[in-house]
C-alpha cells in the first residue's frame, strides 16, 4: 500500500501544527465559534449531539495493522473505547474533547493518517473497491489512480471551496462494489477496443435530498489524462454549481439542470483548453505511486481445498468470503452486523484483533467497506479455518455478508446533529427480528440500508429495501422505500406510501419479505422479483 | 418553560444552563423566560459554552425537567443505543424517558 514520501509528511504534520494552534486559540478565546468552526470541520472535527466527532480519513479504504493499532489506541485513550465504521470507508469517534483534538491528528499522522477531506466543501476522501488488487475480475488494481486523485485533490487551491461537498469513487471492475455511479464522479477504468487503458466519466450521482444515478459522460479517458479530464469536471461545476441554495448546490443538480450533453460539452471544451495547460502529473508520479501497490509475495502452488466439515465455519464461508485471483487465497469479510448489534461499531480490543490478524494472516493489510465491514484482502486458505475461530471468540464471525442483517444504518439520531429520526435501534430490530425467525437464511442476498434524515449517509435510497427516518411533530416515522440498487444496475428506491412507527416499520420489512418469498421464481433475489412483479403487492400487502 | 443548553467548549459535553452555571444533567436546568439569548451571548463570549440555543421544555411532577423534543431528551441523556455510555447507566428503563 501507499507510504508517505517526505512531501506528504511534512504536509501532515504542518496541517496537524496548525490546527493545534487554531485549537489553542479558540480555547485562548482568540477565535469565536464562527471563526473557528471552518478550521475544525477542514480537519475532520465536528459538534454532534453529545460531544465532539473526529472522522478520520481512510483513503479508499486501505489500511495496514499499524494504522489500525492507532485507531484502536484513540478509541481508548481519548473516546469511549469504540470507533463507528462510516459509508465513506472511513472512521469516526463520537466522544472527542476539544482539547484532545490536535494530539489525535498528531497520533495519526505517525502512521501516516489525518483526518483532512472528511468534512466541508472540498473533494472528500476518494473511496475505491474494497476488493481492489484481489479480485479476479478487475483490470487493474484502481487504487494509484485514486492516491493519484487523492494526491491532486488533497488542499488543491481551486476546489478547497466548492459550491458543496464532492465525491468521487475509482473501480475497476464489471462489478461495482463501491456505489460508482451514485458519487459526485464515478470512474471506471476500462480498456478500449484497442486494448488501451482507460476511464470512463460517470458524472452527477448522488443520494441525499434529491437522488440521481450518474450518467456516462465520457466513455474513454486516456488514463495519462485522468486527472485533466478530472480537474475539467470540476471547472466546470465550480464555475457554474448554485452557491445560493445548498439544497441545488451538488453537482448532480448542474448536470440535470444543464443536460448531461450539454454539461459533457461544457467538459470538453474546458479540458480542451487545459490539455494546453500541461496540467497532467508526469508519468514518473503515477509509476511511483503504483510502485506501491504491487502484489503481495503470495505463494504458489497452493492448493484451494477448504475442510467444509464444520457447518458455522462453511456458512461463513459461502456468506463471507470471495473469490481471490491467486490460487490458494481468499478474500475473507469480517462482518460488523453482529446480530442486534450496532452496524459499523468496532470496540478497540476488536480493532486491536483484526490489526493483530491483518497482521498473521492478510499481509498486513485492511480494508473498510462502504457497507460498514472489515476486509482481510488476501487470506491464505489454509489459514482460514483459524482465523475464523479468532473473529468467532471474539464476536466477529457473523455470517451475514449481503444479507437481511448486514443493514448499513447511519448513526442516526442517537449521535448525528442532523439526524431527524434513530436508526440504530431499527437496525437493531430488524437484525433481532430476522436472526430470531431464521427468515434472513431463506432471503438471500437483500441489501437493507437505513437513514435517519434526508441526507441518506444510510443509503437508504440504494437499497433493496430502503428506510428513511423522519420527524412527523417531534414524533419519529419510518418512510419504507424498495427497488433501489447501488451496483452495476444502480436504481432508486420508491417510497411505498405512508410511513410506520419504530415497530411498525420492523413488522412492514417482514411484511415486503413475505411478498417476495411468496413470489420469487427461479432462485430471484428481492430485487429481482421487486423488479418484475412491480409495487403493487408489496403496497397490498403493506396497506390493503 | 424555556432552557438553556450547549455544549461545553473544551469538552463538547452537554450541558444545561442552571440559573448560575452549567450543568450536565437536565434537571438542574433553570426556566431562562425571555432571558435565552442575552445569558447564551454572555456565556458564549466568557467561552463557558458553545453553540447555546433555547429550548421549550416542561417540569415533570417528579421535579424533574423534560425537553420537548427527542432530539434534547437524547442529548439530555446518551444515545438510547448505549445505555452504559448515559447518564445513568445503572437505570434499565431509561430509554423509556426518551420515547
Amino acid at each position: 500500500m501507499y507510504r508517505y514520501d517526505q512531501y506528504d509528511q511534512a504536509m501532515v504534520d504542518a496541517r496537524v501544527a496548525e490546527f493545534r494552534d487554531q485549537t489553542r486559540r479558540r480555547i485562548e478565546g482568540k477565535l469565536s465559534e464562527d471563526q473557528f468552526k471552518p478550521l475544525r470541520l477542514q480537519n475532520g472535527l465536528y459538534l454532534q449531539l453529545h460531544a465532539y466527532m473526529l472522522r478520520v480519513a481512510v483513503p479508499y479504504g486501505t489500511l495496514n495493522s499499524a494504522q489500525m493499532h492507532v485507531l484502536a489506541d484513540i478509541a481508548d485513550k481519548y473516546d469511549r473505547g469504540y470507533g463507528h465504521f462510516t459509508t465513506r470507508q472511513n472512521i469516526q469517534y463520537n466522544w472527542i474533547k476539544l482539547e484532545d483534538a490536535p494530539d489525535i491528528l498528531a497520533d495519526l499522522a505517525k502512521v501516516e493518517m489525518h483526518a483532512i477531506q472528511t468534512s466541508g466543501n472540498c473533494i472528500r476522501n476518494i473511496s475505491s473497491d474494497q476488493f481492489a488488487g484481489a479480485t479476479a475480475d478487475e483490470i487493474i488494481d484502481p487504487r494509484p489512480y485514486a492516491e493519484l486523485l487523492r494526491q491532486w485533490s488533497s488542499f488543491h487551491p481551486e476546489f478547497l471551496a466548492l459550491p458543496r461537498k464532492f465525491k468521487i469513487a475509482v473501480i475497476a471492475s464489471d462489478t461495482d462494489r463501491a456505489a460508482m455511479k451514485l458519487h459526485d464522479i464515478g470512474i471506471r477504468l476500462v480498456k478500449n477496443d484497442a486494448g488501451e487503458l482507460g476511464a470512463a466519466f460517470y458524472v452527477g450521482g448522488g443520494m441525499g435530498r434529491t437522488p440521481m444515478v450518474a450518467p456516462l459522460i465520457r466513455d474513454f479517458v486516456p488514463l495519462d489524462q485522468l486527472i485533466t479530464y478530472s480537474e475539467a469536471c470540476l471547472r466546470v461545476y465550480n464555475r457554474y454549481g448554485r452557491r445560493d441554495n445548498k439544497y441545488k448546490a451538488r453537482i448532480k443538480i448542474l448536470v440535470h439542470e444543464l443536460g448531461k450533453d450539454e454539461y459533457a460539452r461544457q467538459v470538453e471544451e474546458e479540458f480542451a483548453h487545459l490539455l494546453t495547460q500541461n496540467i497532467e502529473p508526469p508519468l514518473a508520479e503515477l509509476e511511483r505511486i503504483a510502485a506501491h501497490f504491487t502484489d503481495p509475495a503470495f505463494e504458489t502452488g497452493l492448493s484451494d481445498d477448504l475442510d467444509l466439515s464444520d457447518p458455522d465455519f462453511a456458512l461463513w464461508v459461502e456468506r463471507n468470503c470471495a473469490a481471490h485471483k491467486q490460487p490458494g487465497y481468499i478474500i475473507a469479510n469480517i462482518s460488523l452486523k453482529p446480530v442486534g448489534g450496532i452496524p459499523g461499531d468496532a470496540s478497540a480490543a476488536q480493532i486491536h484483533l483484526m490489526a493483530d490478524l491483518a497482521k498473521a494472516y492478510s499481509f498486513d493489510e485492511l480494508r473498510v467497506t462502504h457497507a460498514q465491514n472489515i476486509v482481510l484482502p488476501h487470506v491464505k486458505k489454509a489459514d482460514l479455518y483459524t482465523l475464523w475461530q479468532k473473529l468467532e471468540a471474539a464476536d466477529l464471525g457473523t455470517a451475514n455478508i449481503d444479507t437481511i442483517e448486514d443493514i448499513i444504518a447511519c448513526p442516526g439520531l442517537d449521535y448525528c446533529s442532523l439526524a431527524n429520526a434513530r436508526s440504530i435501534p431499527v437496525a437493531q430490530k430488524i437484525s433481532k427480528r430476522f436472526a430470531e425467525t431464521g427468515k434472513s437464511d431463506t432471503l438471500g442476498e437483500l441489501k437493507l440500508k437505513i437513514s435517519g434524515c434526508i441526507n441518506a449517509c444510510g443509503h437508504h435510497h440504494a437499497g433493496h429495501i430502503g428506510i428513511l427516518g423522519v420527524d412527523r411533530k417531534g414524533v419519529e416515522n419510518y418512510q419504507l422505500l424498495l427497488g433501489g440498487c447501488e451496483g452495476d444496475d444502480t436504481s432508486l428506491g420508491t417510497i411505498t406510501g405512508p410511513g410506520f412507527d419504530e415497530n411498525g416499520i420492523v413488522g412492514a420489512v417482514e411484511k415486503a419479505t413475505d411478498v417476495y418469498l411468496a413470489n420469487r421464481q427461479d432462485g430471484e433475489r428481492f430485487l429481482d422479483t421487486y423488479r418484475r412483479i412491480g409495487m403493487a403487492p408489496f403496497k397490498e400487502a403493506l396497506y390493503g | 418553560m424555556k432552557i438553556l443548553t450547549g455544549n461545553d467548549l473544551k469538552t463538547g459535553a452537554v450541558t444545561w444552563w442552571t440559573g448560575q452555571d452549567w450543568s450536565l444533567h437536565v434537571e438542574d436546568a433553570a426556566d431562562v423566560g425571555d432571558e435565552a439569548d442575552a445569558i447564551a451571548a454572555r456565556e458564549e463570549g466568557a467561552r463557558r459554552v458553545n453553540a447555546p440555543y433555547a429550548i421549550d421544555a416542561v417540569r415533570e411532577e417528579t421535579g424533574g425537567v423534560r425537553p420537548a423534543h427527542i432530539k434534547d431528551r437524547i442529548r439530555a441523556l446518551g444515545p438510547t443505543v448505549r445505555p452504559d455510555l448515559t447518564l445513568k447507566p445503572a437505570d434499565p428503563e431509561v430509554g423509556n424517558w426518551v420515547i
